[in-house]
């Protein structure tokens, strides 16, 4: 037969009857099946039938009578008159996640869920899959939103997919470490790679609050070496942290780890455009530079005591991807985000005007062109918007397409000028030459950074 | 090292000093990490080259 709408569901039910012996002073029996009302069943003491709620009741598989039926043989006898035998309430709070279907786990990961951008290390704007060299500068980036930071500068490179191993299942690519020397880490040195994440996109964590939420941290990670490797939290300054291991067992095979943190209701999170909350990989950091794990600490750890040092063994390397931090206790699945979607977020940081295949400063790549006015004297400039508004006023570099810094190229008469910056702000920028004639068009490339 | 551009008010809305290492054009802009990075090198007793006349 045709119907509208879901399909039936098809329940099957099997009559039962349950008999007892009266005692004359019994009233509770216990039935075969549990039920949720009188009404599901039917009593008969004495071949007469009871008044459901009135002369029994039940709970579950108990039949409590209001008197006692008299003494007897199977004198009492109970038939099943509902498919319904349970009906079953979760208490307040205690369905967990694990007892969800993986796919309501999903579902549910809709919304912001991972805090970190370019977790699953896809987007490369700066180096496009090539090799860099670890420096002591603090403020260089590899990967989009990953930064790596020396005490000692070139102990070890950086490369998206170094040593072109198989990532695990779900990812394409990773973020690969790769020690370039047996490096005997001092008490003070720090090594690290880092993600920073901006105050704004952290601020409902309410770190540094007594409502300071618990975060769970997940990643797969991947090393030559084996043991117990460390990192840490920590704040904009890291004048707190929170330092935590991890445990490598098998060397050259990835091992997914999930840390969770208890919110820290102490000290100073910033909440606006700076950085809110940092989450470092130690790469090998001295002892007083590290700290006992799983604890907040008014201290500058980076990593926890006795960690692997991953530059103290030549050639050592270790890999990264699938970083998610999310809110609560339990690491859910990968929050995978559409590549147009990463790539914007990670322009609020740093955008160029190459194509996403070509690397910054990188020759033969795709010529940006703008036409340039007459501005003041005999200065020409022409005014371009951003693609994404950055986190703050950023800092601006120019190439030729050939690969030349701080040099365009005047057309068509191809005469090399300097670009300078007029202005710039968060949505747009200015570019200036001098020399140039009216009717005028520059031909090079541009990054702008606006890193945290 | 780094470089101050010449900063006219009327043709700028920043004043821009130039990291001279890669000749990135820095905004001085509190919130922008190079130029933090710059004013901690100030502070170290650095002085940048002066701007030339535009």
């Amino acid at each position: 037969m045709s119907y509208i709408g879901s399909t039936p569901t098809t329940q099957s039910f099997i009559a039962g009857t349950d008999y007892f012996n009266g005692t004359g002073s019994a009233t509770a029996f216990t039935l075969s099946r549990s039920v949720v009302s009188a009404n599901d069943i039917q009593a008969t003491v004495n071949n007469v039938v009871q008044v459901p709620n009135d002369a029994y009741t039940v709970n579950g598989t108990t039949i409590t009578f209001t008197s006692a039926p008299s003494a007897g043989t199977n004198n009492i006898y109970v038939r099943y008159l509902s498919t319904t035998t349970q009906s079953i309430t979760p208490s307040q709070g205690t369905v967990s996640w694990s007892t969800l279907n993986a796919d309501v786990q999903q579902d549910l990961g809709i919304s912001f869920k991972n805090r970190v951008f370019n977790g699953a290390c896809v987007i490369d704007q700066r180096n496009n899959g090539a090799s860099i060299t670890q420096d002591t500068s603090g403020t260089q980036y590899s990967l989009d939103r990953w930064s790596d930071y020396g005490s000692v500068s070139s102990k070890f490179t950086v490369q998206q997919n170094a040593g072109s191993v198989t990532p695990p299942t779900g990812f394409t690519y990773y973020l690969g470490v790769t020690s370039s020397s047996a490096y005997a880490v001092g008490s003070s040195d720090i090594f690290t790679i880092q993600q920073r994440l901006e105050g704004y996109n952290v601020a409902d964590l309410a770190f540094g609050t007594a409502n300071a939420k618990t975060i769970t941290v997940s990643f797969w990670v991947r090393s030559s070496l084996t043991g117990t490797f460390g990192g840490a939290i920590n704040n904009v300054d890291a004048t707190r942290s929170y330092p935590f291991t991890y445990t490598i067992s098998a060397a050259n095979t990835w091992t997914q780890i999930s840390i969770t943190v208890a919110g820290d209701t102490s000290g100073t999170w910033n909440t606006t455009n700076g950085v809110g909350l940092r989450v470092t990989f130690g790469m090998g950091c001295g002892a007083t530079v590290s700290g006992t794990a799983g604890a907040w600490a008014t201290a500058s750890y980076f990593s926890a005591t006795s960690a692997v040092s991953v530059v103290g063994t030549s050639g050592a390397t270790w890999y990264i991807t699938g970083l998610q931090l999310e809110v609560g206790t339990q690491a859910t699945t990968f929050d995978y985000r559409s590549y147009g979607t990463e790539l914007a977020l990670c322009q609020r940081y740093f955008e160029k005007s190459y194509n996403q295949n070509e690397a910054v400063g990188a020759s033969g790549v795709l010529a940006f062109r703008v036409y340039v006015t007459p501005f003041v004297g005999n200065e020409y400039s022409a005014s371009l918007y951003f693609k994404v508004s950055k986190r703050t006023a950023p800092t601006m570099a120019y190439y030729t397409n050939g690969g030349t810094p701080n040099v365009w190229v005047a057309l068509p008469s191809t005469s090399s000028r300097t670009p300078t910056t007029n202005t710039v702000g968060e949505n747009s920028f200015e570019i200036s030459v001098t020399g140039v004639t009216a009717d005028s068009t520059l031909q090079g490339s541009w990054t702008a950074s606006a890193e945290l | 090292m780094y470089k101050l551009l010449p900063f006219n008010p009327i043709v700028s809305n920043v004043q821009i000093v130039v990291r001279l290492s890669d000749n990135a054009n820095i905004p001085f802009d509190p919130d922008n990490t190079d130029y933090q990075a710059y004013l901690k090198w100030l502070a170290e007793g650095n002085t940048p080259l002066p701007a030339e006349n535009a």
